[in-house]
Parts: C-alpha cells; structure tokens; sequence
C-alpha cells in the first residue's frame, strides 16, 4: 500500500513512547510514574518540553477516585512548564485510547505540534495506602451503575462475563479456547521487561482450567488485576518530522462507534460498530495488518475485535484462536505481543498503543515479531467503550 | 446473596421502576406517540424525542438472554455462586434488564429460560428479580 504522506501537515504521527515502571502497590508517587512514562517519551521521541505544546489524558485527574486516574493534564503542563497550546483531559470519548485519536485531529488540524498523551493508574498503590487515596464510598448508586449493582452485578467482569456466556450458547465457545488469550498473554508477557512485576511464571491450560472462577466462565486469569503504572506517547503533526529523532509512526486512521451507551441494552459492545467504521476511514484492509494489540481487561474482548474489525466472522472469533497458533508471535495474526493487560498489567488501554509503536519499530527485543511489520491495529475498550487505532509504518 | 443491595438514588425518572413493585408493577417507560420503550427510562422517548414517554407496566415475564454464575464475593457477606442475568422482555421490544435469577439452583439456570418478575423489597426499593417459569 502506498502511502506517501509522510512530511504532511494533514497526518499525525505518534513520535515518541515511554513507560514507568509498572508494578503492584508501587511506592514511587503516581506524579513520579507519569514524569518516567513522558520523560521517556519525549526523549524517545528526541524534543524537547519546550517543543512540545499539547497534552491529553484520559479521563483526566478524577479527585473521588483517585487510584483509577490519578494525575490530570493540568498538572502536567505545570510540571513540565509546557505552554500549551491545547490541552484536554476527559472520560466522556469513546474509550481510553480516543485521547490519541483527539491528539491526532488536533495536530492535523494546527492546533499544536507536539502532544503529549498519557494515562496513568494507580490502583493497587491506591489501595494499599487508603489514608492517602480514600476508597470510593456511595450511599447509594446512580447513572449508569443503578442498572447493574443492585443486582451485585459491580464488577465489569459480570457484564462482560454474560457477552462471553452468550457467545458460548449461541457460537459454541469453550473454556478451552477462550484459555489461549490468557495462555497467549503470558507467553509474551515472559519476554517483556516492563511486565516482571505482573507475570513471574509460565501458566499452564490446567491450572487456568482448574483456577477459582470469578463469574462464568470468566476464571481469575481472564481478568486483570490492578497495578500501577503509567505509559505515555507523543502526537506529532506531519509537518513537523524532521525534528523528531525516533522512526515515526502514522496513525492512518481513528474510530470509536458507540451506538447505545450501556452495558446492558446492546445487542453487541461497541467493538462490532467501530471495527466497520475503522476500515471506512482508509484504504488498508485486515490483511494489511501484521499485529494487532486488542484491549484484554477481561479475556473474552480481543475475541470481540476480532469480530468486530473483521479478522473473522462474527461468532468464529474462539476458532480463530484455536490452539493459539495464529495468534502467537511467529502467527499470522500476532496478539499482544507485549502480553496484554492479562499479562502486563492493567495500563488501562495505553499498553496496547505503546506496543504497536514497539513493535513496527522493530524495536520490541526478546518478543519483536518476525518480517517487517508495518501495520498494526490498536483497541481499547468493551462494552459500550470502543476505540482503535490503525498505526503505519511509511 | 445475604448482603444489602446497593440501593439507587431515587429521581423523578426512575423512581416508577424502583418502587413499582409495591404494587405489583414492572414499569418501562413507553411513549404514547410512537408506542416504543426507552430504558434506562428518561423524561424523553429515546426513539422520536417525545416528550410523551411515561411509565407502562408490562407484564414482567421474558426470556435469559444471556447470564453468568457469579462466584466472586464483591460485597462482604454476599453469598455465592448466584446468577446475574439479562432478561429480554416479552413485551418491551429492545428493552433488557440486569438482574438476579431467584429460585432455582444456579445448576438449573440457563440462557433461554423463560421467566418472571418477582419483587424484593429492601428500604422502599422493590428491586426487580426473576424466577423460572415452571
């Protein structure tokens, strides 16, 4: 596929990437993960602070739930002195990764050159300390969760969980087959330096068949566990490449489709509706991609964005990855190389972006994927959140 | 299930469907000009805008679209495993609700079953649950 954009004004570009460390019950600051995370990126990317002139975060410093989002864009720009030119931070997007996607129209469209976009979590840490990060207490509930936790449905693994049900009722999914996600995840998680504190050892298909569930047929490790961490990427306009020291990145298209904002009224998560809208954006089709990055918060999701972004057809996502073949590193179809959050830890979407950007560098050491990777699709979301990204290498 | 429901904070819009079980109601907001229903139910129909969309009780019976055996104790003193399930409507075209199926030993519960509502009351909150239908 020819694609000679690079230099444009009209493309964006993701420039630069970097990662705090990443644990569980961390005691480095949540302002000290997110500084290594964009310290790392902004020199990967070879500016710097006083080049860059955006930032953005999903979903921005959330002040009663602190664990889950601790450090906003404000304070960013303080911090790193940036004088930003456009700056945003907010939960009402698609899902975690439309943070780039906006990034993106931004530079695209001069509103800044440079941005910065992060996430950090804290969750474990935030746990761990509860006369620093109270735990979130309500009365009573309301919004979206009135329609779910009365009925102790309070996790987002008993939603997801019924989707999964389903598929197997309808589609004939097994345990079995579900298991090569999480199988999957901690083969590539072995090889990622950044995952050490999250997976330590190889995980077999008997202990995951024999492990505790946690809501049918989800086990404990379908679902991923709080850690803290933070992962952050520079957004750069087209125009603006010959600054940037790090091989550049395309970010070729963007899509998050929401048609019902619910967890429970819709016949299908997002993910079926935005995959469509992905390929509408651009000329690449599925056989394009070399890897794809697909948010795993709980195991059953990469199966639904492979359906969704058409790798397969609707109801054969589990026979897809079947024994885990296609989707290992030397596949056809590599699935989170990095190890996913199953394996990774929780990063909260950002992992997978990050990850893509590795491996079409080439740059992804011990578990970079064979050939000459070029495209890669990065998602994050279930539910009614969705939102991919198509990455290019020129 | 032992634990205390996290009890929703009541408002004009969805106090009909949190205290309609007091009189034997499963109210579902239906417009009058477009007959439709909205759920989650708002003062407005969700399908054309109207503002003529008020509560309609339907006859609480449907189907498990989909469910999952919960075994994770989320709450202290919840009593596990139990079913969490969606049950599509009989009579609420497009319209599921989240719910606990009641009655039955999780082992006799599966998608498809036909079932209906049964009320639970907890502090002025009548929470909607489901039984099978024999």
């Amino acid at each position: 596929m020819a694609h000679n954009s690079k230099g444009s004004a009209s493309e964006a570009y993701i420039t630069g990437i970097g990662q705090s460390e990443v644990g569980v019950r961390v005691e480095r600051s949540a302002l000290g993960l997110t500084m290594d995370a964009i310290k790392q990126a902004v020199a990967d990317a070879g500016l710097t602070f006083d080049q860059i002139d955006g930032v953005a975060t999903y979903p921005g410093r959330m002040a009663g739930f602190l664990g889950f989002s601790p450090i906003g864009a404000d304070e960013v720009i303080e911090v790193c002195g940036i004088k930003a030119r456009w700056h945003m931070g907010g939960g009402e997007l698609p899902a975690q990764l439309s943070a780039i996607a906006e990034a993106a129209m931004a530079v695209k469209t001069g509103q800044a050159r440079h941005v910065i976009v992060f996430r950090t979590v804290y969750e474990a840490a935030a746990l761990s300390r509860p006369d620093e990060f109270p735990a979130l207490r309500r009365e009573t509930v309301d919004g979206a969760s009135q329609w779910t936790a009365p009925f102790y449905a309070i996790s987002a693994a008993t939603w997801v969980a019924q989707y999964a049900s389903r598929h197997m009722k309808r589609y004939g999914m097994t345990r079995e087959q579900l298991a090569q996600i999480a199988l999957n995840a901690n083969r590539n998680a072995l090889l990622n330096p950044n995952a050490r504190n999250i997976t330590k050892k190889p995980l077999t298909l008997d202990e995951y068949m024999e492990a505790r569930l946690i809501s049918t047929p989800f086990c404990l490790y379908d679902c991923d566990r709080f850690s803290d961490a933070a992962t952050a990427v520079i957004v750069s306009a087209g125009d603006t490449l010959d600054e940037v020291k790090a091989t550049p990145i395309r970010i070729a298209a963007t899509a998050g489709k929401v048609d019902r904002y619910s967890w429970d009224q819709a016949e299908w998560v997002a993910a079926y509706a935005t995959g469509p809208d992905l390929w509408a954006k651009t000329d690449y089709t599925p056989k394009d991609v070399d890897t794809v990055q697909f948010y795993d918060g709980f195991a059953f999701f990469p199966i639904t964005w492979l359906e969704g972004l058409g790798f397969c057809k609707v109801g054969e996502g589990h026979e897809f990855i079947e024994g885990g073949t296609r989707i290992a590193r030397d596949g056809e179809l590599p699935l989170n190389t990095a190890g996913g959050q199953l394996g990774a830890g929780r990063l909260h979407g950002f992992g997978f972006a990050y990850e893509a950007v590795a491996q079409l560098r080439k740059e992804a050491g011990e578990r970079q994927i064979p050939g000459d990777p070029k495209v890669a699709v990065a998602t994050s979301g279930g539910g009614p959140l969705a939102a991919a990204l198509l990455l290019a290498r020129d | 299930m032992s634990a205390k429901r996290p009890r929703p904070r009541l408002d004009a819009a969805n106090r009909p469907f949190w205290t309609g079980g007091s009189e034997g109601r499963l109210n579902i907001v239906k417009c009058d000009d477009c007959g439709q229903f909205t759920h989650p139910p708002r003062q407005f129909c969700r399908h054309c805008q109207s503002e003529n969309a008020a509560p309609f009780a339907v006859a609480g019976t449907g189907v498990i679209d989909t469910m999952t055996v919960n075994h994770q104790p989320w709450l202290p003193g919840l009593e596990v495993p139990f079913v969490i399930a969606r049950v599509k409507l009989d009579d609420a075209p497009g319209v599921y609700l989240t719910t606990n199926i009641v009655g039955s030993p999780v082992e006799a519960v599966e998608i498809d079953d036909k079932v209906k509502v049964v009320f639970e009351e907890q502090d002025g909150i009548w929470f909607p649950l489901f039984e099978k239908v024999a």
